[in-house]
């Protein structure tokens, strides 16, 4: 057994959710600059390169790329030989996020209750996914998820006989009703399978993939390439202001699922697509 | 959508006359006043008017922001402060409108409820680039809170701009210009 103090989970939370808010990965700032040498429409290139500009802007002059610094999602792959110094994995995580909303001047995105609304104050609760995974080490991915995206993401379960079709149509559909309010260009995540909750946490998950890697089944990776392609012919384009690139990658995960059910899930980011990662 | 764009300076109090020659794919440059404000405090405005109180401030001919921005840094004004979804504010805008209110500010489609109210009032909607908080928090060369602190970055706003950048996106006239551009573009790309 291998044993990690939970301080040492807290400031690392606390780092990648700060990080992840400031720092733009290089793998979209790259497609950023790609797009806008095929993006058709002259407006929409204009556009790329003001998003292309503010990730530098955020870095050199230490702002948030995106006001809306979002809810933290935090994924735990816990190895199993892996041991605290005590309990409280749960509140360390939260313990990091609302350090970093303080020290990182991050956003009370958090209302306290959906109905009666108010606000948490701090950020927190995050929303956390624990998984076991064999070996002696801890992976923590905080992801930054704004709502004017997650928003336009919706949840299905479809019928078997509406097959690769069906899935197609709905990912399709998200993506244009969407349009202009999710802020393209987008990362679309999609799951298929599973039942009603583990679709919606493959789709999300999906969007952690480093932007261009693809499906290891060479079937979805084959989707993710060919949906992709229509989503960019949907003329929505950045912003939503007609174009070309309307998303900058398709990512998709699929689970078994039951012989009687086809779920389908969609969960599009916008092009603040933040989120960073530590192995302890 | 392909005729060309005008560049216009906006610079509140905003008249009719202001805004009837602003087309859709226009650019504007606001300098002045304008009122950052989101869920929380539409809701609290709509609830005054609706009561036939007075707004904590007066916004007849004045521009609304739609943003909830982070925190300010030392030696700054403000955080962060890109637009947020307007599509939200479609609820309440029919009313901000008819109350007097000129232009509204966000990213994203409006309701046609809403475009209708802009063509009976004069109104317009402007769309800045969803997702440059950091661009356009250099815009905003000073903040305060005008009401409501305890709803933190849902408060109302009171932000001055200068040059603030933004898109016409609907005019006086009801045109709408994410129809018309993703359906050029659509057609273009078949």
């Amino acid at each position: 057994m291998r044993t990690i103090p939970l301080d040492t989970v807290r400031g690392t939370v606390c780092k990648l959710y700060i990080d992840a808010c400031y720092r733009l990965n290089d793998d979209m700032r790259k497609a950023f600059k790609d797009a806008a040498k095929t993006e058709v429409n002259p407006q929409g290139r204009e556009i790329l390169q003001m998003i292309s500009e503010n990730a530098e802007i955020a870095e050199k002059e230490w702002l948030p790329i995106c006001q809306d610094t979002g809810l933290a999602v935090v994924y735990v792959e816990l190895g199993e030989e892996v041991r605290f110094d005590r309990p409280g994995l749960k509140e360390a995580i939260n313990q990091g996020v609302r350090q970093a909303c303080k020290e990182g001047l991050l956003r009370a995105s958090v209302a306290k209750d959906p109905l009666r609304r108010g606000n948490t104050g701090d950020n927190t609760p995050a929303i956390i996914h624990i998984d076991m995974v064999p070996g002696d080490k801890m992976k923590l991915t905080v992801g930054a998820k704004g709502t004017g995206s997650e928003n336009m993401s919706r949840v299905k379960i479809l019928t078997p006989s509406a097959g690769m079709e069906g899935v197609k149509n709905f990912v399709l559909e998200a993506v244009t009703q969407g349009g202009s309010n999710p802020c393209p260009p987008l990362v679309v995540g999609v799951g298929i399978g599973g039942n009603l909750e583990t679709v919606a946490e493959i789709a999300k998950k999906s969007l952690y993939r480093p932007l261009k890697d693809k499906n290891k089944d060479p079937y979805y990776a084959r989707l993710e390439e060919d949906w992709l392609k229509e989503i960019n012919k949907s003329g929505v384009g950045p912003q939503g202001l007609g174009g070309s690139t309307t998303a900058l990658a398709v990512h998709i995960e699929a689970l078994p699922c039951h012989i009687g059910a086809l779920p389908v899930a969609v969960n599009i980011d916008c092009h603040a697509h933040r989120h960073k990662e530590a192995v302890l | 959508m392909m005729s060309e764009s005008k560049l216009y300076k906006l610079k509140p109090p905003l008249k009719d006359s202001d805004l009837m020659p602003l087309k859709i794919g226009d650019k504007v440059l606001i300098t002045g006043l304008m009122y950052g404000c989101r869920d929380a405090a539409h809701k609290n405005m709509v609830e005054m008017l609706d009561k036939g109180q007075p707004l904590p401030v007066d916004l007849r001919g004045q521009i609304l922001y739609y943003v909830g921005p982070t925190p300010a840094p030392k030696g700054r004004p403000i955080g962060a402060a890109g637009p947020t979804t307007s599509g939200r504010m479609d609820a309440y805008a029919p009313r901000m409108y008819d109350y007097g209110v000129k232009a509204t500010v966000g990213k994203g489609t409006r309701a046609e409820p809403v475009v209708k109210s802009m063509v009976k009032n004069k109104a317009v909607y402007l769309v800045a680039i969803g997702g440059l908080g950091a661009t356009l928090a250099s815009k905003i060369k000073a903040a305060k809170v005008a009401a409501w602190p305890e709803l933190g970055t849902e408060a109302l706003w009171e932000f001055k701009v200068e040059d603030f950048p933004a898109i016409v996106a609907n005019d006086v006239n009801g045109r709408d210009i994410y129809k018309e551009n993703v359906k050029y573009w659509a057609e273009k790309l078949k």
